[in-house]
């Protein structure tokens, strides 16, 4: 990082590419930027000012009024702040049980070597698969279920012991890498069906579940690469005066690797924070979130620009300050993880 | 598990200490070892317990919903396996239109391409076979691929000409290729940009990093607004150039366009940070001997920078498009998947089926969607992506 003096030597522009850079670069925070001012100035703007055609600029080319914002923290108020309370509640708990668990298990196929035989998978799928089956047919599910754990166990001891070809850490961490393929559409409709029998169907529990394990294959992913680049030495010295693998990693491991974790944490906070699809699947009334709230304001009448624009305005306030304050976190974080595989 | 912790380390230590009596020490290791297999069970069974049940378990359901019909009856609801029908509707039966397309004879524009992607791939092959380094993997992932994009071509052009028209599966392609060319072109841009020695960049990359932290839904909304061409604040620009009566909703390729265009605002800054990450982070002696040796801005970016950002452009376009291929949310709000059917993506389509209690059919689509990523995936990870990570 101590580059500076050498990098403006190379990388200065000519006076000319100086003003087409900055051209180029206005253009493009114009593009993003006008968005973000347009939801400013359609918040504060009264329905007929919205129908009427574009108005730009406040006080100039129109009166502005606060009536959305009034709209929204007070006649709506516990229609709005439930939501919002929903939305902090379960991108916080589940990104933070997320980090938790993913943290443990990225440095777990890092550090100690699994061995899980092919066979041992191979057939535990298969009884999930007829335990499965058997349901569908009628089957009484408790009976299945410790019917398919029997079959599984006696299997394993028969048969399993035959066969001694096995996986490696690396494969462990492709298949759970590779969850991230899954569309959530694919796994969504079992998760109804099955929060649904035991209950949980619309609660703030099923969200959390469901985003944990969404969010768990990037946590995996991104800290095993961040903690690879701890060296390794560090460790081994600290095994040698005796420190528990537990103490290893809580007291070198975690410090040391801060800024991934930060980053880590802000991307699958932010992940959590928008998910849309799958609250529209997982939720109706009580435990709604904030990205269904917004739109919902897709009301019969039209769109409600004015509401909706407000609701958008103080769902993305706090994440943008957040970037704003970590934004250099978030790069390195990410980037570590893309540079590794 | 706090007494367990304090033991070990009280042993290991007594252990360190006796290395001079070699039986002590082995059985030290062996205890060490035992304590080691558990700590690595903690470490790890959790996560594996998590994805076990909550994304495996909720994929093999799937699977058999998508064998079966749905209906409600009395009291709850009854499955009844139909073998593969649902896939016969997407694939031939009254869903083809919907998920493949109107299947138009192609024109002749459409022969020429397809003929010229034919060519490519067949030569290509032939080129691999030629040089004579073969492996099992590697001949079977490169026919898999010819067979993939030979099929996806053949698809895209029949949908695509004058008479065909396109359904969910060529369009989410569309989305998530056109949409991924244009974001890393703009984010590799926009990060070439802001290395140099500006005054005030860390204001534009600040301001370049919004975009990815606004709700896809706040997005479409945006869009919908932005894209109105009688209110919308480019209402003037569109009645200058004469088109105020055109509706970006009501038009086909206007309603994709508009979708795309959300995905790329809301993406461009993810390839942009890691990046700019990967820019800032390159070795800078090159770059002196380039400039020492006299060589140009586009022999400096073609010979030193693109070597150096190619490994990680190969990972994040894998991760871009793993992710592009689950768009729902934008084409949901922004146009709800209309005009009828015109740009609704596989996951849309999925949602819809569900939304008409239609599992079985809604399973089926997101299984046709995992297929379709999982060998977009495996043939860009096999060809692309190791190809760049060997050059390395």
């Amino acid at each position: 990082m101590k580059k500076p003096f050498r990098r403006k030597s190379i990388f200065s522009p000519s006076p000319a590419a100086m003003v087409l850079s900055y051209l180029v670069l206005g253009i493009w925070a114009f593009v993003v930027l006008f968005p973000l001012y347009w939801y400013v100035v359609t918040s504060i703007k009264l329905p007929i000012q919205v129908i009427e055609g574009p108005f730009y600029i406040p006080f100039v080319d129109f009166q502005p009024s606060l009536h959305a914002w009034r709209y929204i923290f007070t006649d709506l108020r516990n229609d709005t702040l439930r939501p919002y309370f929903n939305t902090v509640v379960i991108s916080l708990i589940s990104s933070i049980l997320a980090l938790l668990i993913g943290m443990a298990a990225a440095y777990g196929l890092l550090r100690f070597n699994y061995r899980p035989r092919l066979v041992a998978i191979l057939m535990f799928i298969g009884c999930i698969v007829l335990v499965i089956v058997a349901i569908s047919f009628g089957m009484p599910w408790k009976l299945a279920l410790i019917a398919g754990i029997v079959l599984f166990i006696i299997l394993l001891q028969t048969i399993g012991r035959r066969f001694k070809r096995s996986l490696g850490n690396n494969d462990i961490a492709f298949w759970m890498i590779s969850t991230r393929i899954l569309p959530p559409v694919v796994i969504v409709i079992p998760m109804y069906i099955l929060f649904q029998r035991v209950g949980l169907l619309d609660t703030k529990t099923a969200l959390i579940i469901t985003y944990l394990a969404v969010s768990l294959p990037i946590v995996v992913w991104l800290m095993r690469d961040y903690f690879s680049s701890i060296p390794i030495e560090l460790e081994e010295s600290a095994t040698v005066d005796g420190a528990s693998r537990y103490r290893i990693f809580l007291s070198i491991v975690l410090p040391l690797s801060a800024p991934g974790l930060v980053a880590t944490f802000l991307l699958i906070l932010v992940f959590n924070w928008n998910e849309y699809l799958l609250a529209l699947f997982l939720t109706s009334s009580r435990a709604q979130t904030l990205p269904l709230t917004v739109a919902a304001q897709n009301a019969t009448r039209g769109p409600q620009w004015w509401y909706m624009s407000v609701l958008i305005l103080i769902m993305i306030i706090p994440v943008i300050a957040m970037a704003i304050v970590l934004e250099r976190y978030i790069a390195r974080g990410l980037l570590v993880g893309a540079i590794k595989e | 598990m706090m007494k367990v912790k304090r033991q070990t380390q009280g042993s290991a230590q007594t252990g360190s200490g006796l290395e001079a009596i070699p039986s002590l020490n082995k059985r030290m290791h062996s205890l060490v070892m035992r304590q080691d297999r558990l700590a690595g069970n903690v470490f790890l069974l959790p996560a594996v317990l998590v994805i076990l049940s909550l994304a495996i378990f909720p994929l093999i359901i799937s699977l058999y919903l998508s064998f079966s019909s749905f209906r409600f009856v009395k009291g709850g609801f009854a499955l009844k396996f139909v073998g593969l029908a649902n896939y016969k509707k997407l694939l031939i039966g009254s869903a083809k239109t919907r998920f493949l397309g109107v299947l138009a004879n192609p024109s002749i524009f459409g022969w020429l391409v397809f003929i010229i992607i034919a060519a490519l791939l067949v030569i290509s092959l032939v080129l691999y076979i030629r040089r004579g380094q073969l492996s099992a993997g590697g001949l079977f992932y490169r026919g898999l691929a010819a067979i993939v994009i030979g099929l996806g071509a053949w698809l895209l052009v029949r949908t695509l000409g004058p008479d065909g028209r396109p359904g969910t599966l060529i369009i989410t392609l569309i989305y998530v290729f056109i949409g991924i060319f244009f974001q890393y072109l703009l984010g590799l841009g926009m990060a070439m940009l802001t290395t140099q020695a500006l005054p005030g960049r860390r204001f534009f990359r600040t301001v370049f990093f919004l975009p990815l932290m606004i709700t896809p839904v706040g997005i479409a909304y945006l869009f919908r607004m932005l894209t109105d061409t009688t209110k919308g604040p480019f209402a003037v620009i569109w009645q200058m150039v004469g088109l105020s009566g055109f509706s970006w909703a009501n038009n086909p390729w206007g309603a994709r366009v508009a979708v795309m265009l959300g995905d790329i605002w809301q993406w461009t800054p993810f390839m942009f940070i890691v990046l700019l990450a990967a820019l800032e982070s390159q070795s800078i002696e090159p770059f002196e001997a380039a400039m020492v040796d006299g060589a140009n801005k586009w022999q400096i970016f073609r010979y030193i920078t693109l070597p150096q950002i190619l490994p990680v452009s190969a990972t994040i376009i894998l991760i871009r498009m793993i992710e592009a291929f689950k768009i729902v949310d934008i084409p949901n709000v922004l146009t709800n998947g209309g005009p009828g059917t015109a740009s609704e993506s596989l996951a849309l389509q999925s949602y819809m089926y569900w939304r008409a209690l239609d599992l079985g059919g809604s399973a089926s689509v997101s299984y046709m969607l995992l297929i379709t990523v999982t060998l977009a995936g495996l043939c860009y990870f096999n060809l692309i992506h190791r190809a760049v990570k060997e050059k390395e």
